[in-house]
């Protein structure tokens, strides 16, 4: 158990290496870019609420006109009268 | 009304953000050069993966709740990694070779990946399969591998005076 131990402390301290200098306008960037992908998100979000909005009137408007639910009239049966 | 609560929220975002990249910043840039194998002066892939990782937090920022916004960075900067590599991958193998290079230069990039979660970040294995989408025997397996190869590549890295530190080399 302690020979993998050790070889993994190794390694530890070999990745422990010196770090590289972070820029000064990091999140400066990160912020400008978050910004701007939140924007996008918002808008697509908004646009699919429209697009759900307009299909849902769409579609009221279309069966109020049509009326799918009402059986139409038989077409294959001659209507019987003069008995 | 809803203007300035908006107005605020963007403030605090922003106040928030900074003082995180200021705290985490270092920490993750070198998380990214390990995995990108850039020398700690020059990473400019390493940066532009944190850069997209640290945008993403900050869309998100406000759904945040009890999480660690450190531990989110992480797991979106691996999964970046992960992608470009793949992406690298199929176009071609250039990029893993070049003149001067990090550590794990030597590794690919699953193992990379398996190194840094589990003995630099010290993620345990079953986190670490989590977050990588493989089988615990498997992140074992690169993980055991990895660790031999290190060391088993030690001798050449010698060679090779443009590597920063020196401390390792020295041992």
């Amino acid at each position: 158990m302690s020979r993998p131990g050790r070889k993994e402390e190794e390694i530890r301290r070999m990745l422990d290496a010196p770090h590289p200098l972070v820029p000064a306008d990091l999140h400066i960037r990160a912020a400008r870019r978050g910004a701007r992908l939140r924007r996008r998100r918002r808008a697509l979000h908004h646009v699919g609420c429209v697009l759900l909005l307009v299909a849902a009137i769409a579609f009221a408007v279309w069966a109020v006109a049509v009326e799918p639910w009402v059986v139409p009239p038989s077409e294959t049966t001659p209507e019987i009268d003069g008995w | 009304m809803r203007e300035s609560r908006e107005s605020t929220l963007a403030g605090r975002r922003a106040r928030e953000f900074e003082a995180f990249v200021a705290g985490a910043g270092g920490r993750l840039l070198h998380v990214a050069t390990l995995l990108t194998a850039e020398p700690a002066g020059r990473c400019p892939r390493a940066q532009r993966l944190l850069v997209g990782a640290l945008a993403h937090m900050y869309a998100e920022w406000d759904r945040l709740r009890d999480e660690d916004p450190y531990d989110r960075t992480r797991q979106e900067l691996v999964t970046r990694f992960a992608r470009s590599a793949w992406r690298l991958h199929r176009r071609s193998r250039t990029w893993e070779t070049g003149p001067e290079c990090g550590v794990l230069a030597r590794l690919g990039p699953q193992e990379r990946l398996v190194v840094v979660l589990r003995l630099y970040e010290s993620v345990p294995e079953e986190q670490t399969a989590a977050l990588l989408g493989l089988p615990v025997e498997r992140v074992r397996a690169l993980g055991t591998r990895a660790v031999s190869l290190l060391r088993s590549t030690r001798p050449p890295r010698l060679r090779a005076p443009s590597w920063t530190g020196g401390r390792t080399e020295a041992r």
